[in-house]
Formats: structure tokens, sequence, C-alpha cells
């Protein structure tokens, strides 16, 4: 059933649309928000000005955002989805030409009151532009060959800008975050049997082009490959986040060392503590309670996200949804395996604790956008 | 858009199924990252809170020990000294400054480097060894080891640093090393970590700049577990580095040394090439200057003092110098015409002292004319307007050509900074650079040396090897790296006509040991030594129509900077040609009273290896060399194989 079958006068309108909010999701979110405040405080030594207060700003902005998302129709943001994608295509291109340089890699434009990372945008835009065209696509058309192209196109086109940048972390996630929304419309099994076979071709070969002239990755991004796989054969560069990150987290034990009392953090041994690897913080100061409590937080976030999504009868609506907390998983899921030494360190955030603007918003705006969903919802009486 | 019922279920049904396997998916990857959590937090919390807490693991850096750089005998040209040092490490110390002003207190240390280690161990990270004070005495040292209780994360330390035993003999040529500045990080892609280690040394000129990847080697590093107050407990692991490899220069420093010292007072540069291999025994710029006052970090008056000076001590003038060659350049002009056919050895050309070309007056330089000229008595006179005459005739582009295939106008490819490739002019250069044509005057300037052409040292010293040779011989530096032999620049037979070099020889020949050549006063007399050469002096102004006619053309009466170059070119001996050398003397006048002598004694130099005998000199100059070999004050250069020769 579609938006327009059902029967307007069964959708709240006006204000009434605040009392069919999904409401435990905005708890969660906030919850999660306040937890990273605290980390925030705690890593600045107890400095509420330096990230706690910028970042309680930008939330109460966000959530602002997330409500003005939640109060209009879901077709118009299926409407405007191909538009969205088009822009967050563009501004990404235009990052190439005048971005500001940071951390080594281009990624910002400096838009005068806050500088705004395209490809943050991109990952929500191009799950919007997927549901609209699976909802677009007739279902049995689905697993053609040209229409399995179209997708990967739309998929391709931002994840080479951002490879560009270079920005491996963000170029996985939208790999993932497409590939589940194709998965999510029923394309056929075939198809992700054949990529994953090819990705481990690929692996195999970025690492057999190791060193020669056509080498597929930048050479520090093979260095950071090395550093997972050993973090001890360079432990003063790139293993050095490592090795620390992992002492900081394992010494938490249990209960933690109690709120603005890890050592490890306070000796700055991280340079990235407030952002990619806050996680080492809380773990430390909140032991596996708190860092495990986190981890429920999120699963229920994503547990509402679905439940959600499988009421919904709207095809648009739920694989929005679906997609939108696919994506947020993967930002906590790799963030986590990260620091936690399972995975490379690629540069991914941890939603809605790590200090950042762009994330932030963006990941805001993706839960109006789940929000509009859940009240936009087609209801039969 | 209208939907089927039927179609929508289906819909549904799928993305039910779908989304329930990703969900699968998600808790099982959060199940793996809750048990991680577990394992870490839980099971390994002990070790992991001990590593943390009592005894935290330090990295230390161990840098290498930068690749030596010997001559061609083995002496020792850049090595590594021992020096006292005293070090901080900031997470150790606390707070920095109090430590510093603690620190203060026991050794003598300048504002001006508390400031500046303040600085460094501030913009690093914590765990960074940041050095305070270098090249500390002993009693200062042993003060900050006993006194190491009350001063938390500062140490003393034994360094390298490096050293230049050969000072400004070497200075152009080894270059120095200086601290790793924001620019070099800059424009290096993917830095080294031990390039962010502070006041790390890297090649800043010549040959330690352009053989850096040699010379610097791989760090090694240590780790150490450390209580609490930073002692260190117990090493855990060390990995050694690998020291850079060793260079071994073509130079002979004794040679070298030689040169140098015969250029004092002068602006002046020498080059001396093996003619078989292309290597070069010595290549000297004067005045220069000690490259161990970079190492250390030059004061701002010395550096001023190097800036300012007129005679510009920091130039390798050998390399980057490019001067407009003079007469030097007849060879190419003469070796064109008799190449392209247009001239004969025998055919003359009369020489009233001057010649017009289009309404132009070009003037030779003997006032009075040469009379009739072939090519033998245009060189050994060096007559220009037999030059000009000729070059009208072969045409600027074969002159150009031929320039080329003897080594002018290119760049050689030596470790040294900012080698000059000269310029020798043509008709499409003119065009592309200036969007000018080419006039006849220029062929007519260019032909002696004039005009828009430009040479290097090296390249003039690469021409007469040449031309003495025949083949294209091309200069080496470094002998070896790693104690792996680069190829020698002994090159192919360049091809020219055999009967056409040996007039020219016959010619240079007779520049040195022909009573009316220009050079005969600088002759060598000895037996097998004898050497041929030319002579040139190059304008660096206009004379003007007036001057000439008040006859203010002298240079003794002009200011320095407008004075000539004088220059010269020679290979040795003649006979069998084993050296070549070339001189230039910046603003020294004459070819041949300034630029010639040096010539023929360094050639004696390296012909004997060592001082010559006196009776190598004509007679009417052995005072003269006496009373130099007396003045000159040498080093004193063994290495381990000049010592076996002896």
């Amino acid at each position: 059933m579609s938006y327009l079958e059902y029967q307007v006068k069964y959708v709240p309108t006006g204000l009434r649309k605040l009392l069919y909010l999904n409401w435990p999701l905005v708890f969660l979110v906030t919850a999660v928000a306040c937890l990273g405040f605290l980390m925030l405080y705690s890593v600045a030594g107890g400095d509420l000005g330096r990230w706690a207060e910028p970042q309680m700003k930008r939330f109460a902005l966000g959530l602002t955002l997330m409500m003005i998302v939640a109060m209009v129709p879901v077709y118009f943001w299926r409407n405007v989805a191909a538009l969205a994608y088009a822009v967050s295509l563009l501004l990404l291109l235009m990052v190439e030409f005048v971005g500001v340089t940071g951390m080594g890699a281009q990624r910002w434009i400096d838009l005068g009151f806050m500088r705004l990372q395209p490809s943050e945008l991109m990952k929500i835009t191009l799950v919007m532009l997927l549901a609209a065209y699976y909802d677009w696509l007739p279902l049995k058309k689905a697993s053609r060959p040209f229409w399995v192209l179209v997708p990967l196109i739309f998929i391709a086109l931002p994840t080479m800008l951002v490879l560009r940048q270079p920005d491996l972390g963000t170029s996985i996630l939208l790999v993932m975050g497409g590939g589940t929304m194709m998965f999510l419309a029923g394309v056929h099994w075939a198809y992700f049997g054949t990529v994953i076979a090819a990705g481990i071709g690929l692996i195999a070969a970025v690492f057999q082009s190791r060193g020669t002239s056509w080498q597929l990755l930048e050479n520090y991004q093979y260095r950071r490959i090395d550093t997972f796989l050993d973090p001890s054969a360079d432990p003063i560069g790139a293993g050095y986040h490592i090795t620390q990150a992992k002492i900081a987290l394992g010494s938490g034990g249990w209960t933690g060392r109690g709120f603005m009392q890890g050592t490890q953090s306070r000796l700055n041994f991280l340079p990235e503590k407030h952002t990619d690897f806050i996680f080492t913080t809380l773990a430390e100061e909140f032991g596996f309670l708190g860092a495990f409590a986190l981890l429920v937080l999120y699963a229920l976030i994503i547990l509402f996200c679905v439940l959600s999504a499988l009421q919904n009868r709207d095809r648009f609506a739920s694989l929005l949804t679906l997609g939108i907390a696919m994506t947020f998983f993967l930002f906590f899921a790799v963030n986590m395996a990260m620091v936690m030494g399972l995975a490379p360190v690629v540069g991914v955030p941890l939603p809605l604790v790590s200090y950042g603007g762009s994330a932030m918003l963006v990941l805001l705006g993706a839960f109006g956008l789940v929000q509009s969903a859940h009240v936009h919802r087609p209801r039969q009486r | 858009m209208k939907r089927r019922d039927a179609e929508t279920a289906e819909s549904v049904r799928r993305i039910s199924r779908r989304g329930l396997v990703m969900v699968g998916g998600q808790v099982a990857i959060m199940g793996v990252l809750g048990w991680r959590m577990r394992s870490m937090q839980v099971d390994q919390a002990e070790s992991y809170r001990l590593l943390a807490e009592e005894n935290r693991i330090s990295v230390q850096l161990l840098p290498p020990a930068r690749g030596l750089i010997f001559d061609v005998n083995g002496v020792p040209l850049a090595e590594n000294a021992q020096n006292y040092r005293i070090i901080m490490v900031r997470e150790e110390a606390g707070d920095a400054e109090r430590a510093l002003r603690d620190l203060a207190d026991l050794v003598p240390l300048t504002g001006e480097e508390i400031d500046r280690a303040l600085e460094e161990a501030l913009s690093r990270p914590p765990h960074i060894r940041v050095p305070i004070a270098e090249r500390v005495r002993w009693e200062d040292l042993s003060r900050v080891a006993v006194n190491a209780p009350a001063l938390p994360g500062i140490y003393p330390e034994v360094g390298l640093s490096r050293h230049y035993p050969l000072g400004e003999d070497t200075a152009h040529i080894v270059g120095y090393v200086g601290p790793v500045s924001d620019y070099d990080l800059s424009r290096i892609e993917d830095p080294d970590p031990m390039l962010l280690l502070p006041r790390f040394q890297i090649g800043k000129t010549g040959v330690e700049q352009k053989h850096e990847g040699d010379l610097r080697g791989k760090a090694g590093n240590r780790q150490v577990e450390v209580n609490a107050a930073g002692r260190v407990m117990r090493e855990l692991g060390r990995i050694e580095g690998t020291p850079g490899a060793d260079l071994q220069l073509t130079i002979d420093a004794r040679l070298q040394n030689y040169v140098q010292a015969r250029l004092a007072g002068e602006s002046a540069s020498v080059v001396v090439m093996d003619c078989d291999t292309g290597d070069i025994r010595a290549i000297a710029s004067a005045p220069s200057f000690d490259p161990n006052l970079f190492v250390r970090g030059i004061s701002v008056a010395d550096w001023n003092g190097l800036n300012e000076n007129k005679y510009r001590p920091l130039a390798a003038k050998a390399v980057q110098g490019a001067y407009p060659p003079g007469s030097t350049f007849k060879m190419v002009t003469a070796m064109a015409a008799l190449e392209a056919g247009v001239i004969g050895p025998e055919d003359t050309v009369y020489c009233p002292g001057h010649t017009e070309v289009s309404g132009l007056r070009f003037h030779c330089w003997r006032r009075t004319g040469h009379g009739n000229v072939n090519l033998h008595t245009s060189l050994k006179e060096s007559c220009d307007v037999y030059y000009y005459d000729i070059a009208q005739r072969v045409g600027v582009d074969k002159i150009a050509e031929m320039a080329r295939r003897l080594g002018l106008g290119m760049r050689h490819e030596v470790p040294m900074s900012a080698v000059s490739g000269g310029l020798i002019p043509d008709r499409a250069w003119k065009a592309e650079t200036r969007g000018e044509q080419w006039r006849i005057g220029d062929t007519v300037n260019a032909s002696i040396g004039q005009g828009y052409v430009l040479t290097s040292p090296l390249q003039l010293a690469v021409m007469i090897a040449r031309l003495a040779t025949g083949r294209s011989v091309t200069p080496r530096l470094v002998r070896s790296v790693d104690g792996i032999e680069q190829p020698d620049g002994a090159g192919e037979m360049l091809g020219l006509n055999e009967n056409n070099l040996r007039r020219i020889r016959a010619s240079l020949f007779d520049v040195c040991n022909s009573q009316r050549g220009t050079a005969y006063r600088s002759r060598i007399v000895a037996e097998g030594m004898r050497m041929a050469g030319k002579t040139g002096t190059s304008q660096v102004r206009r004379i003007t129509a007036e001057e000439r006619a008040r006859g203010v053309t002298r240079n003794e009466d002009l200011p320095w900077e407008r004075r000539d170059h004088a220059l010269w070119v020679n290979y040795a001996p003649a006979e069998a040609p084993k050296y070549a050398v070339a001189v230039v003397v910046e603003h020294g006048g004459g070819g041949s009273t300034a630029a010639a002598p040096i010539g023929r004694d360094v050639t004696l130099q390296a012909l004997y290896d060592g001082a010559p005998p006196l009776d190598a000199y004509p007679e009417t100059a052995r005072r003269e060399a006496e009373d130099l070999q007396r003045r000159l004050e040498l080093r004193d250069i063994r290495g381990p194989l000049s010592r076996d020769r002896a």
C-alpha cells in the first residue's frame, strides 16, 4: 500500500503528530547523547566549555531538526530523495575543489558558521535515494541485471569521491549501507554471493598489488592494515594508538575507575580522545558495565527502528527506516571494533557521542526521517 | 501510483524476511563486540590494569647512525661524533616549565634554549624525548645525573651529531645536515616517524641531501617498562635499526684541499675530472664556509656574514655558476664547422681586428688584428674574427647541436645542490622564450661563447674531457653506495671525426707549448706531463664605442663586479689524457693571467698526487711556484689507503 491509497483522516495532523512520535526512540537517542556530554566533560578534564557545551548546543539544534523533519509527511521525503542525493553529490564534488584539509584529508566545506562534511550527509541521502528507487521499481524487476546496475552506480559515484579525499571509513560505510538497501529490497541472493566472493578476491588483489605500480590503496592505508594485523610492529607510530586504546579499555575492569578517574585518557595518550577514541574513555571510567550499557542502548535504538519498519506497510518508509538503522549500526559497530582492535583504524566516529557537528546533525536528521515514517505510516481501520 | 494488494503484501513479506536476516547479522556482530568487551575488561583486566597503572610501556625510538661519507681513499668527509646532551620526556616531567626551571639552577641554560625546548615539548606527543641542551660539558652532565631523583623526566644522554672533519674543503660537495623543518615535512608525502623526533637531522644540501635515502637508515625501537615515576624498570624488547649506508665519493680529499687552498682570496671554482671514468677528483668553489656551523645551528651574525659576502660563499659555483664561456667555446664552434664540412683546417680568414656584420662592428680582442688565420692559429692565438666568419657559415643550430654533444647546455646528474643546466641558445630557444627572431649578430656573439651562451665550470670540464677522449664522458661523484660500486661515466664514442679532433687537440697543445700560444707562460715542461688547454676571457658588460675610443678597456680600471671572468680548460698529459680541468675566476680579468696558472698548478698537483717537483715548471715560473708551495697551508690528510701508499 502506498501513501496515496491510505486515507488521510486516519493519519494524525497538526500538533497531534507529536503524540504519535516514536517517543521511546527520542528518549534513547537523548540518553546516548547525554552519556556523550558526560564523556566530553570528562576528557576535557572537567572543562564544560571545551567540548561538552558546544556539543549540547549542537544536540539541541539537531533535536529541533529532527522534530521538523518528523512533522513533514514522508511522501515529501520520498519525492525529494533524488534531489537530496544530487545535492550531496555536488557538495562532495565541491570538497574536491574548495575543501578544507583536516587530519590529512580533504573532507570539509567551510560554511562560515560550521564546517560541513558532505560525506556524512551522503550516508543518509544515499539510503533515501535507494529507498525511493526500490519504492518506484516494481518488485519483480528488482533482480534483473539492468535494474541492479542502476543502484550500483548510485553507490559507486559517492564512494569513489570519498575514496579520493581519502576517507576509507566513510567509503566502507557507504558501500555497506547501500548494499544493505539492495539486500532489503529483495535483490536476488546470488548477487550478494558473487559480491562476497569478489570481495575476497579484491582483498587478495589489494595485498598482492602492494608495492607495485598499480597498488590499490594509499601507503598510509596499507600501514593502517599492517598496524591492525600486528600493532606491535609499529608501536610508536600508528600502532601506538591501538596499543594505548586497548590498555585504556582493558584497564577499566568490571566497574571502571569512576567518573573523571581514568588515568590513561587523562595522560593524553590518545590524540583523538574526544572524537574517534572516546569509547576508550567511557570503557575506562565506567568499566564493562558502562561500555556494555552503551551497547545495549544502541541495540535498543536499532530494535525500535526495526519494529517501526516492520509495522509499516509503506515500502519506502520501511526501507528507509531499516536503511537508517543499518547505517547507524555500522557507525557504532565499526567504531567499537576499531578501538577494541577488531578492525583497522579507519576514522569512524562513535554516533551521538563523539565530538563533531556534521555527524550529529545528520544522524538526528536521519532519526527525523525515521520519525516521519513512523508518524505518517498507513493506518487501516 | 496504484499497487495491487498482492504486490504490497509480497513486498512487506520480503522486507520483513530480509530485515530479520539483517537484524540477525547485527545481533551476531553486537554479540562479538560484547564478548570482546568482556574478555578485555573482565578476563584480561588485571594484565591491562598492570600495564596502565604500575608499569606503563614506554616506547623509545632509536635513531639509526647516519651513513658515513668517505673520499676515494677512505678519508672521512662526514662522520658521527658523540656529544653529551640533556633530554626531557614531558609526560614524566609533569610540569615541563617547572622542570626546566629546576634544571636551569643546575646547568647553565640560556632563556632562548629554555623557550625553544618548551615549545618543542609542548608541540609534540608527551612521550617524545625532547633535547634541551646539546654539547653539554661533562661536569654539567654528571650534575644532572646525580640529581636525577629531583628531576623527573630529565635525563642525560649520549647522542651522535654530524661532524665534517674537512670543514670548508668539502662544504659544497658534502653539504650539511640540519633539523627537519615544517617545510621539509610538507614536501614529504608520508614522513617516517623518525623525522618527527625533535631536532632529528636530515641532509639539507649537497650529497647529504641528495643521498638522504641512502644515508639515513631505519630507526629501531626499544620497549621499556617504566614505573609511575617514569624510571625504566626493564627492557621488554628491542628492535635494532639499520644504520645508514656509507658513501664513497670520487673526490680525492688531498687534491680537494689543495684546490681550495689555491683558490683562497678569489671568487672562483675549479673542477678536476678523470678523463677515463668521469670521476670528479676535486670540485671546489671559493670562498667556502664551515658546514659545522650549520649542524650546531648557525648564529645570526655568522649567517648574515655568509649571506652578505659579495663573493657568495654559500654558492657551489662549480655547478651552480653559469658563465659565458668566452673563448673556451671556440672548440665547439670549430668542431661544428669542421664536422659540417663548411671549412677545411687550412682555410684562412683575414682578421683586420674587427668585422662588420649587418651594419654592426664586432671586434677581435687584438685591435691590430691577426692577419691571415687558419684553424690552428685561430685557437692558439684565440682570434675572434675567424670564428665570427665560420659561425655564419655553419649556422647557430649546428653549433648548438655540437655544444650539446660535448656536454654543454645540459644538467649533469651529480648529487650537489642547484646544479645548473647552463644555456645553449638556438633559433627555437629564442623564438620560444623571447618571442624574437634569431639575428645573425646572435650567432656571431655565440661563436665566441658570448651573448646568450652560459656554461658551468662542471660543464666546461665535461666538454674538455670529451674533446680529449672523443667519448661522451659524464661526471660521477659517488663511487660506491654501501660498498656497491656505481656505474662509471666513461661513456660511448661520440662518433666525431678523429682527424678533426686531432687537429683541435694539436692546436690546444700549442696554446700551451708554442711561443705565441695564449697560455705559453703557464705551460708544463716535464716530459710526459705536458698539457693542452684553452684560455677564455668573457665579458660581463658591453664595451661602448666611447670607451673603446678612450681606451678604458683595462680590467684593472673597472670595479670588481664589471671586470671580465677569467676561464681556463685543459687536459693532461696531452699524449694520454688523464685529467680534465676547468677553472673559472669570477671577474678575474684575463684567462691567460688569472685562470691558466691555477689550472696548471692544479693539474700538476693531480698528476703527481701531491706537490710536483719544481722542474715541472718552466724556469721563469719556478721561483713563484716554490713561493706558493711554501705559502699554502694544507691540511695533513691521511686516509687508510694513502698511508699504505706511503
